[in-house]
């Protein structure tokens, strides 16, 4: 239960020996390399410079994004057999020679990326191509009747005019509207919306006739060119052969399919250099030597330098840090808490001179989260459910997943327990199946009690959870205190409260009212309520009188005290809020039993009855088992973020991000 | 009129499922709507906007559940009402339903407008997953008093005579 202790490096190294050396700090993944800023300043140093690498890491974010379009453009057109990477797989293993070998393809790789860019950039071009042609088929399809072509404008002596009229007009009106002797007028097609006419007219009446239609709203024809028939042919041949490209395009593409892990793997192979460069760019450099500055665990300090000093000719030196220095992060716990260090590390990792809060976070966390969740077959399905992906996956799963699943598993123990102690397996579904199918009928499998016939009891329990929750809590910030060597603190802010609240409860507990809510009627000896006066009022008094200490005025830190002391409205709604303990475990229990009850009104019928009955089963408890894990996760978070984590917990400190290997696919490994 | 005790419990229990399902289903839709967004943009986003879309679901569960413990207490479920329930016990069993039924309406839609801004922190932020559930719980803090209350005294009621 510990943050780790770090060490600060610094390397000096030969410059021919950088690459190897910064892929080998890159492969080990335990070195944080601080990036300076280039410095642009007029002063800058004599000696070291820096290289500006922004250029060339560009160029591979580029590739880096082609090569992902190009697995994508794959993936549209033949899906990959087995999701690489899937939710728990983990990155494939790569050993180096393999990364080596692998490497000197790179230009063959990206020739296949670019080709499959190019051939997907065609299939686009083809996929708008196809509408607008077909919008063209669509154009010609009144005119299809036209014997000659649609540019064609008349003979020697005669204008002819293409278009159409709006609405479904007859060849009667056209002739009557023109009111001319020499028109000849075809009706090519028509329709309610519009119709498509020829008029033929001498070239002498050729612009009284075009008044006279332009008088009619007569428009010129959407489409020009050859004869319609012909056209319609030439467009349908094009369709054809668009449809018949892309299918080829998509054969070729398809073809790439074998060598999709070559794509992967350029992929990851541009994220390892573009991250290195990243590094290179924020070293100092002379002409000759390179320097390389950072953080690394204590416990890995002397194996890094031994590995570089053997394998190079540079020099590495070690030092702890300075005291105001802003030192990253790492949480080291043993096999039962550490699970839960992503539930730490998602609220904010230790500030200085803060305790990792993970040990005792964890003693509670299984503890919460079973209670909530309450049920014994729940439970087991969750510990053997992950037992059986992390044996599946042992030798990829990423660490982080691993410990995420871990702690479900351990949460699934809390929930074995609670499940026995209130008698929840599947709900009532055991109670349920003797009385359908066998009619007998058993008591109360409880341990303990069930919640649902004694809420006051386990609601009772949970408070007192709250309270030893809360008082953990209030704990850790004195022995934080007591650590900075702020001893009195401990005393004002935390002291005064535990005699406070003791003192509160002692007194609450007897009264008829809270006392009675909970079956209690203690009746305690005068003597003893007199000890809970007096421990009340000290603790109270002593908030008064020092919540404000930081107030030289003592008027103002009476004031102070005084606001301080109301905050023991918050501990009475931090205690209630432990209730959810108590409402998410019922809610557990009478929605199973709720599907139990549903299942067993269908269950008379003999075969089919019990085939429903147990659809219905199944399906009911996937349900309830998704939504309340998920509801027990999330407040089991919540009590320790808020409830716990609010009494002593700040955070604040920087997460230490190693410069490792941060691909997709692969993991490369010496 | 004697005989509208039944009546009022079983209205109880239809109001906290009715009007606490109402809220969820709103909710529900609100915050999916949301999700559907950022899943345009980022598929691989799925999984974590989906928890929180389901975040604001849970009042129409308890709804539920409170409609099935009155209604467990009425004989309903096993086919024997009880129909002599007094007028009073009735009122009181309508009286325990409704903290579920309103508060689980309101808290289902508040819970939901802090998911969907959540579904946006998690978009811009998917590192901050774990804080961004954080945020539509705390509301749904409420609708677990409201639950607790309502079983509570459900469970007082039965003792009406």
């Amino acid at each position: 239960m510990a943050v780790l202790p770090m060490k600060r490096v610094l390397i000096a190294g030969l410059r021919k020996n950088r690459k190897q050396m910064l892929e080998l700090l890159q492969r080990q993944g335990v070195m944080e390399i601080e990036i300076r800023k280039n410095s642009t300043d007029e002063e800058a140093d004599p000696v070291f410079q820096q290289i500006d690498t922004t250029g060339i890491r560009a160029t591979f974010e580029k590739n880096i994004t082609l090569a992902n379009q190009s697995l994508a453009v794959l993936d549209a057109v033949t899906p990959p057999e087995s999701a690489d990477g899937g939710l728990f797989s983990g990155r494939t293993r790569m050993s180096l020679t393999d990364y080596e070998t692998n490497t000197k393809k790179r230009e063959k790789i990206m020739d296949m990326v670019f080709d499959i860019h190019a051939l997907e950039k065609r299939r686009n071009e083809i996929a708008a191509e196809i509408p607008k042609t077909e919008s063209q088929l669509e154009a010609l399809v009144p005119w299809m009747e036209l014997p000659y072509p649609l540019d064609f404008a008349g003979t020697k002596s005669t204008k002819t005019f293409l278009g159409t009229l709006p609405n479904d007009v007859p060849e009667e009106t056209v002739l009557a509207g023109i009111d001319s002797e020499s028109v000849a007028v075809d009706i090519i097609s028509h329709s309610g919306e519009q119709t498509c006419v020829a008029v033929t007219c001498m070239k002498e009446e050729a612009e009284a006739v075009e008044e006279a239609l332009r008088r009619m709203s007569f428009a010129r024809p959407a489409v020009s060119g050859d004869v319609p028939a012909k056209q319609k042919e030439a467009l349908s041949m094009k369709l054809e052969r668009l449809a018949g490209e892309d299918e080829n395009l998509k054969k070729k593409i398809a073809a790439y399919a074998p060598r999709r892990d070559e794509i992967r793997f350029i992929a990851d192979y541009f994220r390892l250099r573009s991250d290195k460069y990243e590094v290179i760019g924020g070293l100092e450099q002379t002409d000759r030597v390179f320097l390389v500055r950072g953080f690394v665990a204590a416990k890995n300090a002397q194996s890094l330098e031994n590995l570089l000093t053997t394998r190079f000719d540079c020099v590495v030196e070690l030092s702890d840090p300075a005291e105001d220095e802003e030192v990253p992060v790492a949480l080291q716990n043993n096999g039962y808490a550490a699970p839960v260090e992503g539930v730490i590390a998602s609220y904010a990792m230790p500030g200085k001179g803060e305790i990792d809060p993970t040990f005792l976070a964890s003693i509670f966390y299984y503890f919460l989260f079973g209670m909530m969740l309450s049920d014994a077959a729940y439970g087991l399905i969750m510990v053997l459910g992950v037992a059986v992906v992390l044996k599946k996956y042992k030798d990829t799963i990423e660490p982080g997943m691993r410990k995420t699943l871990t702690m479900f598993q351990y949460a699934g123990v809390g929930t074995i327990f609670w499940g026995v102690m209130f008698g929840s397996y599947f709900g009532d579904l055991p109670a349920v199946i003797l009385k359908t199918f066998f009619h007998t009928e058993i008591g109360s499998l409880a341990l303990w009690c069930e919640p649902a016939v004694e809420p006051m009891t386990v609601l009772g329990f949970a408070f007192i959870i709250g309270i030893i929750h809360i008082f953990v809590g209030m704990g850790a910030l004195a022995y934080t205190d007591i650590k900075q060597g702020k001893a009195l603190d401990a005393l004002y802010d935390v002291g005064f409260w535990y005699l406070l609240l003791i003192g509160a409860i002692g007194i609450l507990l007897n009264t008829d009212m809270v006392g009675g809510m909970f079956g209690l009627h203690l009746n305690l000896p005068d003597g003893v309520m007199m000890v809970f006066k007096v421990l009340a009022l000290v603790g109270a008094a002593g908030i008064v009188l020092f919540g404000g200490r930081e107030s030289s005025n003592w008027g103002l830190r009476i004031g102070k005290g005084l606001y301080a002391l109301y905050g023991i409205s918050s501990y009475l709604s931090d205690i209630l809020s432990y209730s959810r303990l108590l409402a998410l475990g019922l809610a557990t229990g009478v929605i199973s039993s709720v599907f139990n009850s549903m299942a067993a009104m269908v269950a008379a019928p003999p075969v089919i009855g019990p085939i429903l009955f147990a659809v219905i089963v199944v399906v009911g408890h996937v349900l309830n088992l998704a939504i309340n894990a998920l509801g027990a996760y999330v407040h089991t978070n919540r009590l320790e973020y808020v409830e716990f984590f609010g009494k002593f917990y700040n955070g604040g400190g920087k997460p230490f991000e190693p410069f490792t290997e941060n691909t997709k696919h692969y993991r490369v490994s010496e | 009129m004697s005989n509208l005790g039944l009546f009022f419990a079983i209205l109880g229990a239809a109001l906290a499922a009715l009007i606490a399902g109402a809220g969820s289903a709103r909710g529900v839709g609100m915050a999916g709507q949301a999700a559907a967004g950022v899943v345009t943009d980022q598929p691989d986003m799925f999984g974590r906007v989906l928890i929180l879309q389901l975040l604001p679901g849970t009042q129409g569960i308890y709804g539920l559940l409170i409609a099935f413990v009155a209604m467990n207490n009425l004989g309903i479920m096993s086919g024997n009402p009880e129909v002599s329930c007094s007028l009073l016990k009735g009122l009181a069993y309508l009286g325990a339903c409704l903290p579920m039924a309103i508060v689980g309406y309101i808290s289902a839609i508040n819970q939901a407008k802090a998911a969907v801004a959540s579904i946006a922190l998690v978009s811009k932020r998917p590192d901050q997953f774990g804080k961004s559930m954080l945020f539509p719980a705390m509301v749904e803090t409420y609708a677990i008093f409201a639950l607790l209350i309502s079983i509570l005294a459900l469970n007082g009621v039965g003792a009406i005579g």
